[in-house]
């Protein structure tokens, strides 16, 4: 299990447009460095990231907010701070997943006065 | 009259509470943060940016997970680390009487693991270890760095001393040569610091990741070519006592980051 650091308003005014940070724990190996022994390290990133919101009474995978292709070049435990505007209350889905059948899932929930 | 007495009281307030608020204004000293980017500053200052606080909450989750045959948590003898924890990480290294030795706060974590949690000791730059010590640091954010005046480690601070001021490896500096006769210059793309151990465990860019003070002090010994002290050696410890002696009354800046 990744650790996260999600910063994101649990409430909100109608129409306002609210930040979003999220930091994980991934160490980005890019396949392109050998460890001290001289042997290759198998690369491991995190590959696609995205940001979806459900609304309130909605049911499936919500609507795509933000998302992120990461590559060899990005530093380890990416942060992705990006902007949203608030439409109405529901939860957002933060998903990552990478080499390895990395997946890692975090929810926030909004509520829109 | 009454009025008077008030105000006066009101002013000998004042003085006494800016005495105590009021850095020392001719302390020269400067925290390595004081030499980095501005970019990097700000990834130090907020902590949602700051890539070691998932050290620190993985440390908090940590705090409360019994382990070992004693069936404890660090919780279960310490409680509440806000309080328990508070100006620990700025004291250490202190003299560990059941030891006879001076121990760093990574040694004191693992001296506990052994004799109350009846657990294994963690290896050096463990991820545990590093996640504990930065929580346990986490509480003396602020602090001034305050080593203990206990005369059984002057022996100890003043080889860590000795050290410092000793030449080593293929280069032929010590670690005076760069970070007191050359600290503000350039040596490749960043500032050398005045090496005040202001903010460990730090997250170093370089490192992408968490390191303790050891594996600092390691990395500039292969710098210069020097065969480096192993983890937990009296030499590194030595060191480390010196290094604090050094800072006393700087802030505790942990956990920072350093480029």
């Amino acid at each position: 299990m990744a650790r996260t650091l999600i910063t994101v308003p649990t409430t909100a005014r109608e129409g306002e447009v609210i930040e979003l940070r999220v930091l994980i724990q991934h160490p980005m190996e890019t396949g392109y460095r050998r460890s001290s022994d001289g042997d290759m390290l198998a690369r491991d990133l995190i590959r696609h990231f995205s940001c979806r919101f459900v609304a309130v009474g909605k049911s499936g995978e919500g609507e795509l907010v933000f998302a992120a292709t990461l590559h060899a070049a990005i530093a380890a435990n990416p942060l992705l701070l990006f902007h949203a505007r608030a439409t109405g209350s529901g939860s957002f889905v933060f998903t990552w997943t990478g080499d390895n059948g990395f997946a890692h899932t975090e929810r926030s929930s909004l509520s829109v006065r | 009259m009454n009025a008077f007495k008030v105000a006066l009281a009101a002013s000998l307030l004042t003085a006494a509470s800016l005495s105590i608020a009021q850095p020392n204004v001719l302390d020269v000293r400067r925290s390595g943060f004081d030499f980095m980017q501005p970019s990097t500053q700000a990834l130090q200052r907020d902590d949602t940016q700051n890539p070691a606080m998932l050290w620190v909450k993985e440390g908090e989750a940590l705090w409360k997970k019994a382990e070992g045959a004693a069936g404890k948590s660090c919780a279960s003898c310490h409680a509440d680390p806000k309080t328990s924890m508070k100006g620990v990480a700025a004291r250490y290294p202190a003299y560990a009487s059941a030891l006879k030795q001076i121990v760093n706060l990574q040694g004191q974590i693992n001296t506990c693991r052994t004799t109350r949690m009846q657990a294994p000791p963690l290896a050096p730059e463990h991820q545990t270890l590093l996640s504990l010590e930065s929580f346990v640091a986490m509480q003396s954010r602020g602090l001034a760095i305050a080593p203990p005046a206990d005369e059984r480690m002057a022996a100890a601070r003043a080889r860590g001393e000795a050290l410092f001021n000793q030449r080593i490896g293929q280069i032929d500096l010590s670690c005076r040569d760069c970070h007191v006769s050359n600290a503000g210059r350039a040596l490749a793309g960043n500032k050398i610091p005045e090496a005040h151990p202001t903010g460990y465990p730090i997250y170093r860019l370089e490192w992408q990741t968490v390191g303790s003070l050891q594996r600092r002090l390691r990395n500039c010994m292969v710098g210069v070519r020097a065969e480096p002290y192993a983890f937990g050696s009296n030499e590194l410890v030595a060191i480390e006592a010196y290094l604090a002696q050094r800072a006393a009354g700087m802030r505790l800046e942990s956990p920072a980051v350093r480029p």
